[in-house]
Formats: C-alpha cells, structure tokens, sequence
C-alpha cells in the first residue's frame, strides 16, 4: 500500500490538512474545557467567583468546543478527503473550500468569546446568538457546494456509501440550524425564538436529536464506510445491508427528538412515537455497527498489531453499545428513572467519546502520514499508548456515571409512607460526589491520550518526507 | 378520508417503498455494480500504482 505515491494526484489536500491538524487543537481545548468544568462539579470553588468561568457558561463552551470544533472539523477533513479519493475528481470550487476553512474557524472563535461572556441564547447546542448563526448558515452552504459540486464532476460511475452519509449529513444540519436558528433579534447580543412554548421544546429537540442523528452518527459513519475497510484492506462486508440501513437510519431518526420530552407538555401521542421511533432505531444502528465490525472478517489477526484499526474497530463496539442504551432510555418508564441524572450523561459520553471521538482519531492516524508524505505516524507504540489511555477513560467515565445516574434516579423518587420525599436533594449530591471523581479521573486519561496523539503528529509532521517507512505485516 | 384513515394508507406506503428498497438492494442484478462500488475506497490507488508500473515500464 503506497499511500506516498497517491498523494501526488492532483487533489486538494491544503483544506484537508487544515482541518485535520485543527481537529486535534479543537480535540484537546473541548476536552480540557470538559476536565475543568468535572473537576468544578467536585470542587465548586473552581469556578475561582469569575463570571466567565462559572460553569454555567463553560457547558455550553465545551458542548460547542467538542461537537463543532472537534467534531465538525474531522468530519470536514474526512469529508473532503474521502470525497475527493472516492470520486477521483480535485475539489470542487477551488477558493471556496479555503473559506470553508477560514469561515469555521472564525466562527469557532466567535464561540469560544460569545459563549463564557454570557451572550447566549439558551437552546441547547445552539447555544450562539444570532449573527455567528447567520455566519454558521453561510460557511454550512459553502461546504455543501464544495461537497456536493465535486460528487457532480466525479470521475467515476457510483457515489460510494461514505459520500451518501457525508450528503445527508450536511444536508440535514443545515434544514436543523436554519429552522431551529429563527429568532428576532434585539440587539447584536441578543435574540428571541420565534417559536413558544411547548413548539419551541419540540424544534429545539427535533434540532438537538437530529444533531445528534446527522452529525455525531450519519456523518461518522461516513467516516466509517471508508477508514475502515481502508485500514483493513478489504471492502466493506455488505454493500447490500449499507444502502438498507442508510434508508432506514435517516428516514427514522427525523421522528426521534420527542423522547427528549417524556412526561413534560408535549402531547402523549408524540412522546409515545417519539420512543416507538426510537426503538425501531436500534435496527439500523445495529446494521451499520455489524457492517463495519465485520468487514473485518478473515483479518481479524490485524487486531493484534495495528492500533488504528483498534480505534476504529473499539468506536463500533462503543456505537453498538450506545445505541442499544438510546432506545431503551427512550422507554418511557425507563426514561422516568434515567432523565435528569447522570445518566443521561454518561450515555452521551459513551457516544460522544467511545464512538465519535475514537472512529475520528483512527481516522486522524490514518490520514495524518497520507497528508504529510510520510509512511506511517511517526510512533506507532504511541498510539497504542493512546488508544488505551482513551479506552480506560471511557469506561472509567462511562460506568461512573450508570452508577451515579441509576442511584439519584432511585435516590429522587424514593418516597416514605406518608408521601413525603425520603430524601433532600443535596444527600443525592453527597451520594453522587465520588463518582464524579471517578468521572474527573476518566477525562484526565481521554485527555492524556490526546496530548500524545499531538505529540505524535507534531513528530510525524517535523519529520523528513517519506523518512517514515510503512511496516509490511502478514 | 379520516386523519385515521391517512395514516394507515400513509404508512402502508412507507412501508412498501422501504421493502421496494431491500428488493433492489438484494436482486442479483445490482451485485456486479455494488461490488465495483465497495472496491471504489482502493480505485484510486490501483490506478495509480498501475500509471507508476507503466511509466517504469516504458523507461525500460
């Protein structure tokens, strides 16, 4: 596999480098700010009485630093790879996809100012205000013409699969950002929604449901479809079952949001077909999961000494298991024991660390030697270092929070026989406290192994071109 | 037409349409162009490796 010789095509790798290389900045300040804001859930005193560090305004930061910095420039970086590889075409747009670049990265800077000064407008994951939501709009539209104009000069018969997860992907976020986005504003700093009411919660997690759809699940699968069967060297398991499942996952997940509002104002009927949605859900997800799990069948041995295919192979596993997890929280009986505690939180970890963040680093590892004329990393032990450094944190993390979260479920719903609540709120806190230690420790090690991926790719990068030899195996 | 009544029809129709997609997906007339789509991740490799090979080849 000469990865050094194809790089000479005439693609457009400036863009795909930028982002890459970003994707780990973006990766380590969003989980840096993640450490910060659960080491203030154990001691509050962290917050050192400035406004712009109170936790309040950090969430929001590392929610944003994460699924749109971190999150949003791997997907760019894969997605304008892969499309460009897939297609055999350069690019679409030439200039565009620099502003693609430029345009994010402002807007990211935007955020990371707006958001700790308190300018917010308080839906969650839409958090910024409205005229860095206008410039999100313009950067989004750019991206798709720079996606979707180089899939049209494609220089090959068939879309591959990972380009149809990439399409709706970007597709989708813009519907989400521009419907949920509307808003009249007051001033630069401020604005309202122009929904109310018990139709505002239903756009706000119709958007927060689907971002978490589209962006964190169809466009990581994207990623999947292509880094996986390339890191192992054969094609993916079964075309057939990836163009199934690519139907079934998006014309489902649209329905799923309103399992974020069991037993609220929301009418009955459309929390009951928001978890019916979410539980037919689980098909597809297992579909995708399987697909790329398997492809991986009769190469089974590359396991042992390839770490990226490790990344790879462990973020399905963790993808299996949040999306089993999803739709059983969204029963409502469950959901009236897991919502509101750490639960909740500890099953977005699982997604958001254990599948998108891991499936995005392998794809890093991947990409990082491709870009920059090299072999392979510059350590390879080193990544090995990383991926259990990533693995440890997520379990760590993970099993804190089940613990935590089942315990205040049951802790806040525990009632004494003459109907009063058996206990204080505050006792749940004192409960729940070790484990949020547990959870602090989880996200030191997730973000340890980040510092030594950029390590890494710091060396591989400094490193004479094509000194770093790709090792043949089997 | 009651809203009931959409719905089921409505449904019905869904229902069709994704079961006309795994007929498509799985007859064996698809197979041949699925499996030029899977190899598409190595395509552009081959290709060049095979110009490198020819290039080689014609300096002999």
């Amino acid at each position: 596999m000469n990865q050094a010789a194809t790089a000479a095509t005439d693609y457009n790798y400036t863009v795909v480098r930028q982002f890459t290389v970003m994707t780990i900045v973006w990766g380590i300040v969003g989980m840096a700010v993640g450490v910060l804001i659960a080491a203030q859930l154990v001691w509050p005193a962290l917050n050192f009485d400035t406004p712009w560090l109170t936790y309040s305004r950090l969430r929001p930061l590392h929610t944003n630093a994460v699924i749109f910095a971190f999150g949003t420039s791997a997907l760019m970086a894969t997605s304008l790879y892969v499309v460009q590889r897939t297609t055999q075409a350069r690019l679409f747009g030439g200039a565009l996809a620099s502003f693609v670049f430029w345009g994010w990265t402002a807007i990211i800077l935007a955020a990371a100012i707006t958001l700790p000064l308190g300018i917010s407008s308080s839906k969650e994951y839409a958090e910024l205000e409205w005229p860095i939501d206008i410039a999100i709009a313009v950067v989004w539209v750019a991206y798709g013409i720079v996606f979707f104009g180089t899939l049209v000069k494609r220089k090959v018969a068939h879309i591959y699969v990972a380009n149809w997860f990439f399409g709706a992907f970007i597709i989708t976020v813009a519907v989400l950002h521009i419907v949920n986005s509307g808003a009249i504003p007051l001033h630069a700093g401020k604005s309202y929604s122009i929904y109310a009411g018990a139709v505002d919660a239903m756009v706000q997690w119709w958007y927060g449901h689907n971002a978490v759809g589209f962006l964190l699940t169809a466009g990581f699968l994207g990623i999947m479809y292509y880094f996986v069967p390339k890191q192992a060297g054969r094609p993916v398991y079964s075309y057939r079952l990836s163009i199934v499942h690519f139907w079934a996952l998006v014309s489902i997940y649209i329905w799923a949001g309103p399992h974020h509002l069991h037993y609220t104002a929301l009418p009955d009927w459309a929390q009951s077909l928001g978890m019916v949605m979410s539980l037919i859900l689980f098909a597809p997800s297992w579909g995708g999961m399987i697909n790329g799990i398997m492809t991986l069948s009769g190469a089974w041995h590359k396991l042992r000494y390839d770490p990226i295919l490790r990344f790879l192979i462990v973020s399905l596993s963790f993808y299996g298991m949040s999306t089993f997890e999803g739709p059983m929280m969204s029963i409502k009986t469950v959901n009236a024991l897991s919502h509101y505690t750490d639960w909740t939180v500890g099953h977005v970890h699982s997604g958001a660390l254990g599948w998108v963040a891991m499936v995005s680093i392998g794809a890093v590892y991947h990409l990082i030697p491709v870009l920059f004329g090299q072999g392979r990393m510059y350590s390879i032990s080193l990544i090995n270092t990383h991926f259990w450094l990533s693995t440890i944190g997520v379990v760590l993390y993970i099993v804190a929070m089940w613990i935590s979260g089942v315990m205040q479920g049951l802790m806040w719903r525990a009632v004494n026989e003459d109907g009063t609540l058996t206990y204080s709120f505050v006792e749940s806190l004192v409960a729940s406290k070790p484990f949020y230690i547990v959870r602090l420790i989880g996200g030191l090690f997730f973000l340890a192994g980040m510092f030594v991926m950029a390590y890494n790719t710091y060396k591989t990068i400094r490193a004479e071109k094509g000194s770093l030899q790709a090792v043949e195996q089997d | 037409m009651d809203f009931g009544t959409f719905n089921g029809l409505y449904t019905a129709f869904l229902l069709i349409i994704f079961l006309a997609i795994v007929v498509w997906a799985y007859s064996s007339r698809r197979k041949k162009d699925f499996i030029e789509a899977a190899n598409l991740v190595f395509a552009d490799e081959q290709k060049q490796s095979a110009n490198n090979n020819n290039q080689q080849g014609a300096q002999k």
